[in-house]
């Protein structure tokens, strides 16, 4: 595996936000989850649970429900009292209507998808029609007081029944008159103690499912107003509940962290008589469980320990493998991290804040194994607060460390961070270029020249960065085919020559930077070689204060004509001459399309092959100059990956080289790294996949025999960034699952057995 | 160990021709079929055709599997006839229903299935798990489809579990000592019958669901109500976890005394089969927990007349073993045991044999205890006078002896209290009790000595021993030479003390076989070869309260004392020189007695009626009718005879089925008598058992006489027929 000088960092003080609803699209593979914090991500079933998109929150908009309609689009709706729609291409919310009715607790979509109900502080239900571009209010329905905490449509869209305080109620939707109300009140030794009814699903044969404050399941027969069978899961609340869409299967979430799924399971073999029964109970929490979904093949939990478990119904899945494992996200599947490799630097991302940290360092060596004692300590040297009530994007460091970039909703930060002695200065660059924003995700070159930023409709611009602390845009890339989805993911090469991104749609473009060359002692740049592009070719892009111009090359080597939009549909012609114009940043080649998500994707300092790991755990390897997968992806393709790599719950987020080592490919995700020799066969199903330990027991020979391309440390957990710093030294930040619980509120007091 | 309610009992007459080879060990019984399962871990079914007779012959008879586990706990039948649900030897396969419907494996760990019932309306299984979990299947009839729930509140194995008859609660038990009833297959609704002394093993509900009854480790059965109410306790030798004690009889009440309850001291009567009293030794609470160390009972002696009681307990550690000597005193005035003197550390090490100096014509204070240790140290203890005014006693040591530092094994006194004998591995020493002089040594290498003895009586010149390497040694305390030696593996060596007889017990090639024999003579008196299938651990000769007369002169020895084994499984064993049915019969005559019952008026309104009853039988000459009302002994003893104390069915059997056949022999006698009714009357057929019978009938008709003179309401006729019944001849019942 070779040996490493690991910085083993554990200051970054991450706590992710708890999970405070989750909404399963309808017939679709995707479930849509909201946290604490206002954020909104969304996974989708079919790339292995990858959490595709990410909205971050926002100070004022906390989200109580969400729901999907109308296909694809997502709602949300919080105690603000607005109602919001989540644009999932531009990754931010859309539009806001106020619900008029304070704020909003619970929302649901009937199941057209065609009217949204929301529950309101005052004792509302309001129905607002999904109309394209926007929602409409239609009408209220019978209002009485008491806040509505949680609503259900029948699904035949003729009825709501909605929860509250004490009673529960169900609406006739053509009327808007309440046609029942029935108490689920609690008596303890005639004292009355107010029962809070916290979930309710509206089953097609007319039975209401409630969940209550008193750790009850309940269903009552709607008509009647009666209680039929009551079933007591836990001595606290339980909070949520979701049915299958067969309607066979309930899953609850409680206060005290466990899950419990419900059946209806025949009484008999061959009989008709079915009845509830209370299954299988599941502890991975330890909060509460604020919000549970059922999808047809798995029972999916999120708390407020900020853990999203989603747990597989063994039955419903065919084949071992990927989809029976159970699995549990507790960090985002991208970077928070960002490393100044030659500076030594650390940024980390937080909601509303960048810290800039200072790796410590030793002048010792060892053994294996063995703890080096630091003589100098990390250093925290930064904090950086954003302003305002929008939380941060996406953040980077220069790999000199003297710029820090980070981009919220509306705005778009760069610094010049001064080094002097131990002291730092931190200075705001003013008048950056006024870009698309929000920005997706920041990358600097490697030479920290330019600054690359991922921004919406598949585009890329490009900033140069000036000394003492100024930038200037130089150009944007657009896929050629267009797209609306947006970039999330950027990798250049360290020779400044290639920029490949990845774009909603997983596709993955390579730009070509050749002549884009920024030579940091000419201070300029200098055109190397033009491509031959004929007459004719257009592109768009925004240069400056201007809006969007077309420009064309005439003709090689002299230069570039374009249009400058004044307003008012003026147009000014200029032709820029071919010194000091953009060269021809163009577009180089597209990655075969592979239907999984992309999870990370980098350049090799060397080859320039491009490495992309996808979420479904394969790995290829594409060299750009030959614009095809290299000989050793098409034959880790042949032969296949080992089945235990494929079977990991975790997505790989970021893929590093050796320059020393050029064979060698440093990948990890949140539970291993790993050091893949391309050098080295690749495992068969029946040989060992993680066998470092076993090979440090073998003789010299043996294990010369026993070696394999994939050498796996899972020392390191959970890790949540990794990077070379230089040819044997790895930075590695962690963040214990233990360190996160002890920032949270204590959970519920429970007596546990034996202690 | 089989154990359910029976609503009647049913007799099943199988006779499986090609099955008998192996023993069958349970029976379950569904309307159409019955399973047995065997020790060679096969399930045959068996099905019943109908038939008017109380008499079935089944001829279809098929294995169902092979690989059953042999507890009746591993079996359970569902409401389907043909559903049954077990579980493989490994305990980790759950197999259900006839053609393997569906099989469920556990993950290897600690959740092994220990117990399944089945719901009885339902379908529905219930399984206790080794982690104390109780799971719910349903759904099994799906192969994938099946699902679970999970009851918890066990922290060890659940060890058994029964549905109520409407599957709505369901019991289970285990280490704990506690019932749990659980309502509604919920986690959350549970109640509680805790305290129940020791871990249960079986529940059995009664089929009208009132009652639910549960037996323990310790050999008792619990009755409880339906509503979780403590109702009645069945109790008669409890079965301690080990019984390190040994058997000690209590020279004060005769009882047995031997481990009972964890840390209690049980005195047993051995004629009533009871409990006399528990006496708390350790006097710490126990905790009802697998794979504790606790502080139990490990060694118990008597002073000669009872009024000392040492005991030892210890506490197993690795390392350092906690031990505590406490000499009790006879309490007079409130007919217990008081602790008097409590010694920390007696020993450095286990303590192996302690005994007192049995001296019955001496005086209190030349009374002496010894103990042995395995520190390579016995040490003698004596009362010593306090100092405080109300001169009360207290015991300390007075003396350590060792010899090289060996470990010290046994420790006994002769009769006349003068020696001590104690072995010390391979060597036995022998002290005077006054100087504490070393005597003199006797070894018989190789072999370490196992248990030693001295004579009594007539042959107190003597000392036995018995060593590890196979050899019964008797030395000449005289001439300090070896008389004679046996080449015996002797595991029990026990003297009668009332007499010179030593009882040997020896263990070889799976078999225990007693011997007795006198220390003068080398040859054994009596013995018994194959006396069980059991491993002997432990015998006790049992004085009687009055020598017996037994004619026999192979039993000879048992004149005195009765002599009892107890087994490693805990079965209490005597030697009887009767046969069955004489044994029985005694108990019998004392049920006649019962008969007469105290007057009352329901015993008025009784008697007169159980009169009339048999008058009218008699009147019509019912004699089948007649014979069934006088039962045989046999019978009768089956039937009042509490259930855990009567032998095993396979030996109840024939006594039952002889009692129901009538004899030709004795019918030809009948017929006899009737016919020479008037000559026979008073030249009576002279048999000593016939006679006993007939004493009994007439005390019986007495009693009746008696209380026909009380009612004074006999009207004449039935005075007529009561005469006759006098005159009528009763032999032939003598043949029951």
């Amino acid at each position: 595996m070779g040996e490493f000088e690991v910085h083993r960092v554990r200051f970054f003080g991450l706590v992710p936000a708890g999970v405070r609803c989750l909404a399963c699209q309808p017939r679709g593979g995707r479930l849509a989850l909201a946290r604490t914090d206002g954020a909104v991500e969304v996974y989708n079933f079919a790339a292995n649970y990858f959490q595709e998109k990410v909205i971050p929150g926002h100070e004022t908009r906390s989200v109580e429900a969400l729901c999907w309609a109308a296909g694809d689009r997502l709602f949300g709706a919080g105690l603000s009292g607005d109602i919001t729609e989540y644009d999932l291409a531009l990754l931010c919310a859309a539009r806001s209507v106020d619900g008029c009715g304070g704020p909003i607790w619970s929302m649901a979509a009937n199941s057209s998808g065609t009217l949204l109900a929301i529950g309101c502080e005052d004792g509302s239900v309001k129905l607002f029609q999904v109309v394209p571009g926007g929602i409409q209010f239609e009408r209220n329905l019978d209002r009485r007081k008491g806040r509505i905490l949680c609503l259900s449509w029948h699904p035949s869209d003729t009825h709501i029944a909605a929860g509250s305080i004490d009673f529960l109620r169900v609406f006739d939707v053509c009327s808007g008159q309440t046609v029942q109300r029935i108490m689920v009140n609690y008596h303890v030794l005639k004292v009355r103690r107010e029962c809070i009814v916290w979930s309710i699903a509206f089953l097609s044969n007319g039975t209401i499912v409630t969940s209550d404050s008193f750790g009850r399941v309940q269903f009552w027969d709607w008509q009647r107003g009666t209680l039929m069978e009551s079933h007591t899961v836990s001595t606290s609340a339980v909070l949520s509940l979701a049915v299958s869409e067969e309607e066979d299967s309930i899953v609850v979430g409680t206060s005290t962290g466990a899950t419990y799924q419900f059946q209806l399971l025949p009484v008999k073999m061959g009989s008709l008589e079915k009845r509830w029964v209370r299954t299988k109970p599941f502890q991975h929490h330890t909060h509460d469980v604020r919000a549970v979904a059922h999808s047809s093949t798995a029972l999916i939990s999120g708390g407020l320990d900020a853990q999203l478990v989603i747990r597989p119904l063994m039955e419903k899945v065919q084949k071992k493998g990927y989809d029976a494992a159970l699995r549990k996200f507790t960090f985002p599947h991208r970077r928070l991290v960002s490393c100044a490799r030659k500076a030594r630097l650390l940024l980390f991302q937080f909601s509303q804040h960048l810290e800039l940290w200072r790796l410590g360092s030793t002048d010792e060596t060892g053994k294996d194994g063995e703890v080096l004692p630091l003589c100098r300590m990390p250093e925290h040297l930064v904090q950086l607060k954003s302003k305002g009530p929008e939380h941060i994007y996406c953040s980077c460091v220069s790999p000199c460390g003297s710029w820090i970039a980070y981009s919220t909703a509306s705005r778009f930060h760069l610094y010049r961070v001064q080094y002097e002695g131990d002291g730092v200065s931190i200075k705001k660059v003013p008048k950056v270029p006024k870009l698309l924003l929000p920005a997706y995700q920041l990358q600097f070159s490697s030479d920290s020249g330019s600054l690359f930023v991922a921004s919406a409709r598949g585009s890329v611009h490009v900033l140069q960065l000036l000394e003492p602390g100024g930038c200037k845009h130089l150009h944007t890339f657009r896929p050629p085919s267009g797209s609306s989805e947006a970039v999330y993911l950027l990798a250049s090469s360290a020779d400044g020559h290639w920029l490949a991104a990845v774009g909603g749609d997983w596709a993955i473009h390579i730009y070509d930077m050749k002549c884009f060359k920024v030579g940091a002692g000419a201070g300029g740049m200098t055109p190397t070689s033009l491509p031959p592009w004929g007459a004719g070719c257009q592109w768009v892009q925004r240069i400056g204060p201007l809006p969007v111009s077309h420009c064309c090359i005439p003709r090689a080597g002299l230069g570039m004509g374009l249009w400058e939009e004044m307003g008012g549909g003026h147009r000014w012609p200029r032709l820029l001459p071919s010194a000091c114009c953009p060269p021809a940043l163009q577009h180089h080649s597209t990655v075969p399309m592979y239907n999984c998500a992309v999870t990370a994707l980098a350049i090799h300092p060397i080859t320039n092959n491009l490495v992309i790991a996808y979420s479904d755990q394969q790995l290829f390897e594409f060299s750009i100059p030959e614009k095809q997968y290299t000989a050793w992806s098409r034959m880790v393709q042949n032969c296949g990956l080992h089945r235990v790599w494929l079977e990991r719950d975790s997505p790989i987020t970021h893929i590093t080289f050796n320059p020393k080592n050029p064979s060698h490919i440093l990948l990890h995700d949140t539970y291993m790294f790993c050091v893949l020799d391309k050098s080295l066969p690749l495992p068969d199903n029946s040989a060992l996949l993680m066998n470092q330990s076993t090979l440090k027991q073998l003789p010299e020979t043996a294990r010369q025999r026993q070696l394999h391309a994939f050498k796996i440390c899972k020392k390191f957990q959970p890790l949540l960034y990794a990077d070379l710093l230089d040819e044997n030294c790895l930075v590695m930040v962690e963040r214990p699952i233990m360190d996160i619980k002890t920032q949270l509120p204590l959970p519920i007091q429970q007596k546990k057995f034996g202690t | 160990t089989f154990f359910c309610f029976h609503s009647d009992i049913y007799f099943f007459n199988i006779c499986l021709e090609d099955c008998l080879s192996s023993l069958w060990k349970h029976i379950l019984h569904s309307s159409e079929q019955i399973f047995l399962w065997s020790d060679t871990f096969q399930l045959v079914s068996v099905k019943l055709t109908k038939a008017a007779g109380q008499d079935l012959e089944a001829k279809e008879l098929s294995v169902v599997l092979d690989g059953v586990d042999a507890s009746p706990k591993c079996i359970a039948f569902g409401r389907e006839t043909y559903a049954f649900f077990y579980l493989k030897k490994k305990r980790t396969t759950l197999i259900i229903g006839k053609d393997l419907l569906n099989i469920i494996k556990t993950k290897s760990g600690n959740n092994q299935f220990a117990c399944i019932a089945c719901h009885p309306t339902e379908d529905c299984i219930a399984t206790g798990h080794a982690d104390g979990k109780i799971r719910l299947w349903r759904n099994f009839y799906h192969k994938k489809d099946y699902t679970f729930s999970t009851l918890h509140w066990h922290h060890d194995t659940v060890m058994d579990l029964a549905f109520s008859m409407e599957g709505t609660s369901l019991l289970s038990g285990g280490v704990e000592s506690v019932l749990v009833l659980w309502h509604n297959e919920s986690n959350c609704q549970k109640d509680f019958l805790p305290r129940l002394g020791s871990a249960i093993e079986y529940i059995s509900m009664s089929s009208d669901g009132t009652l639910c009854c549960t037996l323990h480790t310790d050999n008792r059965i619990t009755i409880i109500n339906s509503n979780l109410r403590f109702s009645k306790s069945i109790q008669g030798l409890i079965k301690s976890r080990d019984v390190k004690t040994g058997l000690v009889v209590d020279p004060r009440t005769k009882a047995l005394v031997l481990n009972g309850e964890p840390g209690h001291l049980q005195f047993y009567c051995l004629q009533s089969d009871q409990q006399l009293f528990s006496l708390d030794i350790v006097q710490r609470q126990y905790i009802h927990q697998a794979g504790l160390n606790q502080a139990d009972l490990v060694k118990v002696a008597f002073s000669a007349q009872g009024k000392w009681l040492a005991t030892v307990e210890e506490r197993e550690e690795v390392t350092d073993p906690e031990l505590q000597l406490k000499l009790w005193l006879y309490d007079e005035e409130t007919q217990s045991f008081k602790l008097n003197t409590r010694i920390n550390m007696p020993h450095e090490d286990h303590i192996t044999d302690m005994c007192f100096r049995e001296m019955d014509e001496l005086e209190d204070d030349s009374l002496i205890l010894v103990t042995a240790g395995r520190d390579c140290v016995f040490k003698v203890w004596v009362m010593v006078e306090d100092t405080d005014p109300e001169g009360s006693v207290s015991w300390s040591c007075d003396f350590v002896g060792s010899y090289h530092n060996y470990q010290a094994t046994n420790c006994c006194f002769s009769e006349d209290g003068s020696l001590l004998a104690v072995s010390f591995e391979e060597t036995v020493t022998v002290w005077d009790s006054i100087t504490w002089d070393l005597k003199c040594t006797f070894c018989h290498p190789p072999g370490k000595i196992r248990n030693i003895c001295f004579g009594r009586l007539t042959c107190s010149k003597y000392l036995i021993g018995a060593t590890d390497y196979g050899f019964l040694c008797c030395w000449n305390l005289l001439s300090c030479a070896l008389e004679w030696s046996a080449h015996l593996n002797v595991l029990v060596l026990q003297p009668d003390p009332l007499s010179e007889h030593i009882a040997a017990v020896s263990w070889l090639s799976k078999e225990s076989s007693l011997f007795v024999f006198k220390p003068n003579e080398p040859r054994p008196i009596y013995i018994q070869r194959n006396l069980c299938k059991e491993k002997i651990q432990l015998a006790a000769f049992v004085p009687r309260d009055e020598p017996e007369t037994i004619v026999s002169e192979k039993y000879h020895w048992l004149r005195r004392s009765q002599l009892f084994f107890l087994t490693d499984t805990q079965e209490l064993m005597t030697l009887s020189t009767k046969s069955l049915e004489e044994r029985l019969t005694p108990s019998s005559k004392q049920l006649a007695v019962e008969e007469s019952l105290p007057v009352t008026p329901f015993s008025l309104l009784l008697g007169k009626h159980r009169r009339q009853q048999s008058h009218e039988d008699i009147d019509l000459g019912k004699q089948v009718h007649n014979k069934h009302k006088q039962d045989s002994p046999a019978v009768k003893e089956l039937l009042h005879t509490p259930a855990h104390v009567l032998p095993s069915a396979s030996f109840l059997c024939p006594i039952f089925i002889n009692s129901l056949l009538i004899s030709k022999e004795n019918k030809s006698a009948e017929e006899v008598a009737d016919e020479v009714e008037m000559e026979s009357e008073k030249t009576e057929d002279d048999s000593d058992e016939e006679r006993g019978v007939t004493e009994m009938e007439q005390e019986d008709t007495s009693a009746m006489e008696l209380l026909g003179e009380m009612t004074r309401k006999l009207s004449k006729s039935q005075e007529k027929e009561l005469r006759k019944i006098r005159k009528m001849d009763y032999s032939w019942i003598s043949a029951f």
